[in-house]
């Protein structure tokens, strides 16, 4: 299903992901998974929060460039040949994928994937069986 | 020693106050008569061609700028039909309206025989070779140093800029003994000579003439050494006719100022009041034989101080100290002229960006680099970096195109850019000049 994701602009300077992650820290925001892109320059922060709509208020009156963008996270069996079978429902109905990252809990693993179009990806994926996780029920993880 | 126009470069100062002053009151008269924006500013300060007689009344004239070339761009300022005029250039690296200067033949005719002088300063005769890596072009640079180097009858190699590869090559090949270009040019090729492995014997290099942008004693030492050659400073802005306003000699004690053609006056900037002499201050040229685009007390904005005294050279010429600063905020990147102005302009043309911005100017291997930080807005931020990418890119884009210049843009946090009160500063020049 559709997870909100915080997205936070940040420049390539040291202490930056620590104040974010301090900010979000002094008001019990849990932190669920992270992932940082990076350039030379700059980076984007992606993150699956407790408390999205509070994170990025407490970040923003920080500060931060903060967005929040629709995610789809799956769960799995923590197999390689998984994830390639969630890759391959994509690509087979040409829905490109912008990133994606996961994360293990115990024998599963956790796909979170940001396609060019949520909609159609969460019905090739439902066809598909595969087990989308809510959003409510990632947040607890 | 050899002096290019013993006649005029040793005169006695009383004579060339003389020389000076007929030329002045042939000037005031052309362009009251052939430039109504002359005219008119004349009128409105209550005189005409009469008031001036002497060098003495040079201070009633009004004072013209950079903005009046812009004002009256291409050729309001001209003071011949344009049948007249047979050369055109145009000042480097400004936003649409560039400074267009105009030359009749006997304006190139001058030109070619102050960059003669110039040259001659620097040691140079009939039997060098002279490359010359300044660009040609619009760029005053490499054609007047061209001009100057045929009149004396030396070989011109007119190489240009850029493709340092060959250059070194052509230095060698052809035994170069003269290489004129700007100072961090001629650093950036000692660099290059000494990674390609070229022995300093396999080179004829004597003497290089260096000007178009500030440059420090510490950077002439530095390429007298790399290069084993004396490294004269030469001073020319494209306005008063290009290279060959001023220039060294051998001496290395400040830039003769070639004053039977372009008139001097140092002025203090805030009062536009005359310091005394020997004080530092804006540099003032009045051109005193030039046809095509004459120019009355046209302030150059950049600070420095003369010297009246004879150099040990001969020459009776007055000299210019090396330039010390502007007074005004332009800055010379590479040889190009750049207004923090410009660069807002084009930042102020795109919403995605907001119009804080910081210049930081340095000087990396001798070249300079110029690095943009600009604030991205808030709104247009979506989490995808090819989307800051392409942003990135597309102001890098908007700015090459506008400025001719590269410059290097970082997408900084909102925010971070500091704000001041009233004058913000946008600009951080790390160069020691």
């Amino acid at each position: 299903m559709i997870v909100h994701q915080l997205s936070v602009f940040l420049e390539n300077k040291s202490g930056r992901l620590t104040e974010v992650l301090e900010a979000l820290g002094g008001e019990n925001i849990r932190v669920t998974a992270l992932s940082v892109a990076d350039t030379t320059e700059f980076g984007i922060l992606r993150m699956i929060v407790s408390d999205p709509a509070r994170a990025k208020e407490v970040l923003k009156n920080r500060q931060f460039t903060v967005n929040i963008t629709d995610v789809i996270s799956i769960m799995a069996p923590n197999e390689a040949k998984y994830y390639a079978m969630v890759l391959k429902i994509l690509s087979d109905r040409d829905i490109s994928i912008e990133y994606t990252y996961a994360f293990s809990v115990g024998e599963k693993s956790v796909i979170i994937l940001r396609c060019s179009n949520t909609e159609t990806a969460i019905q090739a994926l439902k066809d598909h069986e595969m087990d989308l996780i809510k959003a409510s029920d990632l947040y607890k993880l | 020693m050899e002096i290019w126009n013993r006649h005029f470069e040793c005169m006695d100062r009383t004579e060339l106050r003389k020389v000076q002053s007929e030329r002045l009151r042939e000037t005031v008269e052309r362009v009251y008569f052939n430039v109504p924006y002359y005219r008119n500013k004349m009128q409105e300060a209550g005189i005409g061609p009469e008031s001036i007689q002497t060098i003495d009344d040079l201070h009633k004239l009004p004072f013209t700028t950079k903005q009046d070339l812009r004002d009256n761009y291409p050729f309001g300022l001209f003071a011949v039909p344009m049948s007249e005029i047979v050369r055109v250039h145009a000042s480097s690296g400004t936003t649409g309206k560039s400074t267009v200067v105009g030359y009749t033949r006997r304006d190139i005719a001058t030109w070619s025989e102050v960059m003669a002088r110039t040259l001659t300063c620097a040691g140079a005769d009939r039997n060098d070779f002279i490359h010359v890596a300044y660009g040609y072009g619009l760029f005053t640079g490499g054609l007047g140093l061209h001009y100057g180097g045929e009149k004396i009858g030396a070989s011109v190699i007119p190489v240009s800029g850029g493709n340092t590869i060959r250059q070194l090559q052509l230095l060698v090949d052809f035994g170069s003994t003269v290489l004129a270009c700007t100072p961090s040019y001629a650093l950036f090729i000692a660099e290059a000579i000494e990674e390609a492995h070229i022995k300093r014997e396999d080179l004829k290099l004597r003497v290089g003439v260096f000007g178009a942008e500030p440059w420090t004693e510490n950077m002439r030492k530095e390429i007298e050494q790399k290069l084993n050659i004396k490294a004269i400073d030469i001073y020319g802005l494209s306005e008063v006719i290009g290279p060959g306003v001023a220039s060294e000699c051998l001496m290395q004690e400040g830039l003769h100022i070639s004053e039977d053609h372009f008139f001097p006056e140092i002025i203090d900037p805030k009062t536009l009041e005359p310091v005394p002499e020997g004080k530092t201050g804006e540099l003032v040229f009045t051109t005193i034989t030039k046809e095509g685009l004459p120019l009355i007390r046209y302030r150059t904005r950049d600070l420095t101080r003369l010297n009246y005294e004879r150099c040990r050279c001969g020459r009776s010429m007055v000299r210019m100290e090396k330039c010390l600063g502007r007074s005004d905020d332009m800055l010379i990147i590479r040889g190009v002229n750049l207004f923090p102005s410009q660069i807002e302009s084009v930042i102020l043309e795109m919403s995605e960006i907001k119009p804080h911005y910081l210049l930081i100017v340095d000087r990396v291997n001798n070249l300079d680099t110029l690095e943009l930080q600009v604030e991205v807005d808030e709104a247009f931020f979506q989490d995808k970096i090819s989307q800051l990418q392409n942003l990135r890119n597309k102001i890098q884009t908007n700015l090459e195109s506008a400025l001719g210049l590269g410059i290097k843009v970082n997408l900084v946090e909102p925010k971070t850019i500091e704000r001041s009160e009233g004058k913000s500063k946008r600009v951080i020049d790390k160069r020691k000049f």
